[in-house]
């Protein structure tokens, strides 16, 4: 357990933004995955997908790391921002354009 | 209302004391998929307004409703859409 909290924490931290979904952002497997990853799709900038279908430790494991139930979950700069709801929420109402920014200019 | 709809609705009531909840039971459109077939959970949307939310985090909120509904996870629930307000922002809508 130990051993896939530090695999999840280095994967966050080694990427800017990190999507945790099931399914990729090509064929997702899931509806709420699938609306989250069109959403980091609309942005210009590169993000990190996980599928967790393939590994089950990181699709359990992610669950105890945020303690936050449900698949997908987007992280920011190391940060939990949410799942489908909340990313959608922010993208909404242009919270994510700003967290996303940053992220942006550094890929120009 | 569908029962499962109901035994939520009255989990929330209890834990959260909403001024408003709304339940929707969207399980029908995503009957089928893989991850509803593997846990037999429904998909349900949850609308609530509630001043335990005032001043906190969509992230504390949601967790709120998560962690009042945990033990509902698996055969109940598969997924949950939730929109969770403070009443100040419900009535701003």
């Amino acid at each position: 357990m130990e051993q896939i909290r530090e695999k999840i924490g280095a994967l966050v931290h080694e990427h800017d933004a990190v999507l945790f979904m099931k399914g990729t952002p090509q064929f997702p497997q899931c509806g709420f995955s699938q609306q989250v990853a069109a959403i980091m799709d609309s942005f210009n900038i590169t993000y990190e997908a996980v599928n967790v279908l393939l590994d089950p430790e990181v699709r359990e494991g992610i669950k105890d790391y945020a303690d936050w139930p449900t698949i997908p979950q987007l992280y920011i700069k190391g940060e939990f921002i949410g799942g489908c709801d909340i990313v959608s929420e922010m993208h909404a109402c242009g919270e994510l354009a700003e967290l996303l920014k940053p992220l942006q200019q550094a890929s120009n | 209302m569908s029962t499962r709809s109901g035994h939520i609705r009255n989990i929330l009531q209890q834990k959260l004391k909403p001024q408003t909840i709304e339940i929707t039971d969207d399980s029908a459109r995503h009957a089928g998929h893989a991850g509803a077939r593997e846990s037999g959970g429904g998909h349900f949307s949850i609308d609530i307004v509630s001043g335990d939310f005032a001043g906190l985090t969509r992230i504390q909120r949601h967790r709120m409703v998560y962690e009042a509904l945990k033990d509902e996870f698996g055969p109940m629930i598969h997924a949950l859409s939730i929109q969770a307000m403070s009443p100040e922002e419900g009535n701003s809508e």
